[in-house]
């Protein structure tokens, strides 16, 4: 049994890829190789062609085990899942990976294939399926992957309503260094969704605690002290919650949301001048983000509490600038979305340079309508939706290219019948002449080598006579015929000198015979290389002659069959695109609306309160004046 | 690392979830603001989550279709660009843990030149992680050919360098499968190693 390296099976992780070939695993198949070539660039559809192509012709064949893939076989069964599953062609991945399955693999990898079947099946919602594809995980697991499969089954127990099982299977869990911000944090969701508020306070206080070094460890680690925070200011705990908050980065992706709780902890609890100090800090962050937009209305808020209504009004007015701006700009977007710019900033080759397009898109110039779409384009359904149309551009330009590649078969084709077609009868002519030719001189060769062949059961000298001694045995027979029967002594006499000559041939030739017969096997050896020259040219003038014809015939059907796939893709993949790309902009556009309603909303709150602030403050001057 | 994108991926996931849902959040914001989180429609999203998902099936049915036309045209491509009585395909690899820069790889074929390639970065990265390049495919008689390689790359901490390597190969009637395995000057390996399958 192959057990697949773990270059191999990692491959569904896209970072993974970066995974270098164990040290004894020894690639014997170029083609394989090269699938993996492709997939190291990120270029699922070219390895997965590739990889179809071999598996394909792989299993055609009368002997599989004496072909390369061989060795490879069960890796490349399970790279297909994998390349399938980056390559977000997920029913396609399951199939695979159920293959795998239900082939004649061993446990680990079989309990690896589950795993893996249980997390598309979870991806998609399918909870039913992962639980039951976990429920197929038996026996020996791979080191690397038992804290994932525990992982993942707590994620299901949670999805399905079983927090309380979850909390069970996450409370094991703490050993896994990699996982254990996120098993920290769903333990304390599982508790919370399990109705045990004090344990997950508790849980929460411990996930927000946890050391981290990278970038996912920290983000964890924020978003738990972001939701703890929340619960205890709602249980009016405001300096627990305050301290919680206070731990998250100020520079982290929870920030903003967590200097605006944070002040409204102070808030709440009366404490507006310290409300003030993350407020204030909140402001002059980017003004798209809803926190920030927040904090706008929030902080004149805290000073108008503070009776520094002055303040407050020059605040609001700003806030109110803000807003009037802010809408602008998501009118713009949405402007700028039906025209179909958002689209085309997409598909922008500088936009997908590397994996972080989709977060770069914020930069690009001409591309406002990105500016509030970030949450949503962080949405895992927006976020395969961005990607499958891009998908379908890249299927738009290979179809285009291959309808090219059509029409150039087709000259390519013509070219070459126009060329053959008047050489071919001449040649054939030629090679029928010298086909009957050899065919007569191979015959006699057979016949030769039979008769030699038979010489060495029943020797016969006569066989290997000389031309010489076989004119010689023929006048000596015609001298004896001539001679007759005469008694006569001269005619004795010359019977007798012929039967001495008869007798001189046959012994030179019974004498001989063994050192004739080495010598005639050794020219019919000689013969045989002159044969077998001949043969090779033979065939390779057959092969060449049937490569003449095959280069031109036999091809108009499966051509013209393949123009009817490719234009009928191309119209399928043109209606596709036109209605992924619409529902991304509808997405995109009632995402904007309802931020524009927001803004809105919150521009009507700031046009009020500056003339309120300024109400006061006039009154407060007035009344400061009075006394 | 171990700790796959997609755990973190799943992680987050569910942590958005979970959060959202789960933890049922609260707003902590009182007056004079509305809470102005969650602003759109459950509903509407619902239905427009369904109408993505059920896209990405015709899309991933569409892929399934032009992947299976790319693998015929592939095949007709072979059989009429390339038959198996004259093919020649050479392949490039990068030996076990080479640190060098390969920059470009040229290929005189009987004295033609059949290619000059130069590297990207990716490919540069693909081919040290190990994967196997395709970089020509030709035609040939059968019996003896010449392949010349040159080799352009730089050593982790030096020059330049250039190297140029001679086999021979034999075309049999079968296609012909020749790869070639690069090594920097730090390695200690031979520059060029010719394997024929």
């Amino acid at each position: 049994m192959m057990r697949a390296p773990h270059y191999l099976l990692g491959l569904v992780l896209a970072l993974g890829l970066a995974a270098p070939p164990a040290e004894d695993s020894k690639l014997r198949d170029l083609y394989f190789g090269e699938a993996l070539f492709h997939v190291y660039q990120g270029q699922y559809f070219d390895a997965l062609e590739r990889l179809d192509t071999e598996l394909a012709q792989y299993h055609g064949l009368d002997q599989p085990e004496l072909d390369t893939l061989h060795y490879h076989i069960n890796d490349a069964e399970f790279c297909v899942g994998d390349f399938e599953l980056n390559y977000r062609m997920h029913r396609r991945a399951g199939r695979a990976i159920k293959a795998v399955l239900e082939g004649a693999v061993d446990e680990v990898v079989r309990n690896e294939a589950a795993y893996r079947l249980a997390r598309i099946h979870f991806q998609k919602d399918q909870l039913d399926d992962a639980q039951l594809a976990l429920g197929r995980i038996q026996g020996a697991v791979p080191e690397q992957i038992r804290d994932d499969i525990e992982f993942l089954r707590a994620n299901i127990d949670m999805a399905t309503g079983n927090p309380s099982e979850a909390v069970k299977v996450l409370e094991q869990l703490h050993s896994a260094e990699s996982l254990a911000g996120f098993v920290a944090y769903n333990l304390g969701i599982a508790l919370l969704q399990d109705g045990r508020s004090q344990e997950a306070i508790e849980q929460l206080d411990k996930a927000g605690r946890l050391a981290a070094g990278d970038p996912a460890g920290l983000a964890i680690r924020d978003k738990s002290n972001l939701v703890l925070g929340s619960i205890l200011f709602e249980s009016s705990s405001f300096e627990r919650a305050k301290q919680s908050l206070d731990r998250i980065r100020l520079e982290g992706p929870f920030s903003n949301q967590a200097l605006l709780r944070a002040g409204w902890a102070e808030a709440t609890a009366g404490q507006y001048d310290r409300a003030l100090v993350p407020w204030n800090l909140l402001v002059d962050r980017e003004p798209t983000d809803v926190a920030v937009q927040e904090a706008m209305l929030a902080a004149p808020h805290a000073y108008a509490n503070l009776n520094l209504h002055g303040r407050a009004a020059l605040m609001y007015e700003h806030a109110l600038n803000l807003f009037n701006h802010q809408i602008e700009r998501v009118d713009a977007s949405i402007g700028s979305i039906r025209e179909g710019r958002f689209l085309k900033a997409l598909i922008r080759e500088e936009s997908r340079q590397d994996e972080t397009w989709v977060i770069r898109l914020r930069s690009l110039p001409d591309a406002p309508e990105t500016y509030y779409l970030m949450e949503l384009i962080a949405s895992h359904d927006f976020q395969t939706a961005l990607h499958n149309y891009l998908d379908l551009e890249d299927l738009r330009s290979k179809l285009m290219a291959w309808e090219t590649s059509m029409n150039a078969f087709d000259d390519l084709i013509e070219l070459r019948g126009r060329n053959y077609e008047p050489l071919l009868p001449e040649v054939d002519a030629k090679f029928r002449e010298l086909d009957s030719r050899m065919r007569l001189r191979l015959e006699q060769r057979k016949h030769l080598g039979d008769r030699l062949q038979a010489m060495l059961t029943a020797p016969r000298p006569d066989h290997l006579a000389t031309a010489e001694e076989l004119n010689a045995g023929e006048r000596l027979a015609l001298i004896e015929k001539q001679l007759g029967d005469s008694e006569s002594p001269a005619s004795l006499a010359l019977r007798q000198r012929a039967a001495n000559l008869r007798g001189a041939l046959t012994w030179r030739l019974e004498t001989e015979y063994h050192q004739r017969l080495t010598a005639a096997y050794a020219h019919l050896k000689e013969l045989n290389t002159h044969v077998d020259a001949l043969t090779r040219q033979y065939d390779a003038f057959v092969r060449t002659r049937q490569a003449a014809t095959h280069s031109y015939v036999g091809y108009d059907v499966q051509i013209e069959r393949l123009c009817g796939s490719v234009g009928d893709a191309l119209e399928r993949v043109d209606t596709l695109m036109a209605r992924q790309g619409e529902m991304i902009e509808s997405v995109a556009i009632s995402q904007l609306e309802a931020r524009r309603e927001r803004l809105v909303d919150q521009q009507t709150q700031a046009r009020y309160a500056v003339a309120d602030s300024y109400d006061r403050a006039a009154r407060a001057q007035f009344d400061q004046e009075a006394r | 690392m171990r700790l796959n994108i997609g755990i973190v991926s799943l992680a987050l996931l569910l942590c958005l979830g979970s959060a959202a849902g789960g933890a049922q959040q609260p707003a902590p914001q009182k007056a004079p603001t509305k809470a102005p989180q969650k602003a759109q429609e459950k509903t509407p999203q619902k239905d427009q989550q369904q109408q993505m998902r059920g896209l990405d099936e015709e899309v991933q049915e569409i892929k399934s279709d032009v992947l299976r036309i790319s693998e015929e045209l592939r095949l007709l491509e072979e059989k009429l660009l390339y038959p198996s009585g004259t093919q020649v395909a050479v392949f490039v690899t990068l030996a076990k843990g080479d640190s060098m820069r390969l920059d470009a790889v040229r290929l005189q074929i009987d004295g033609q030149l059949v290619t000059h390639y130069i590297y990207s970065a990716k490919e540069l990265e693909a081919l040290r992680k190990g994967g196997v390049q395709r970089i020509y495919v030709g035609n040939v008689a059968t019996g003896d050919h010449q392949l010349e390689v040159v080799v352009d790359g730089k050593p982790q901490d030096g020059a330049d360098f250039s190297r140029t390597e001679r086999f021979t190969f034999r075309k049999e009637v079968k296609p012909k499968l020749v790869a070639l395995t690069l090594a920097g000057p730090d390695s200690g390996n031979t520059p060029v190693t010719l394997g024929e399958w």
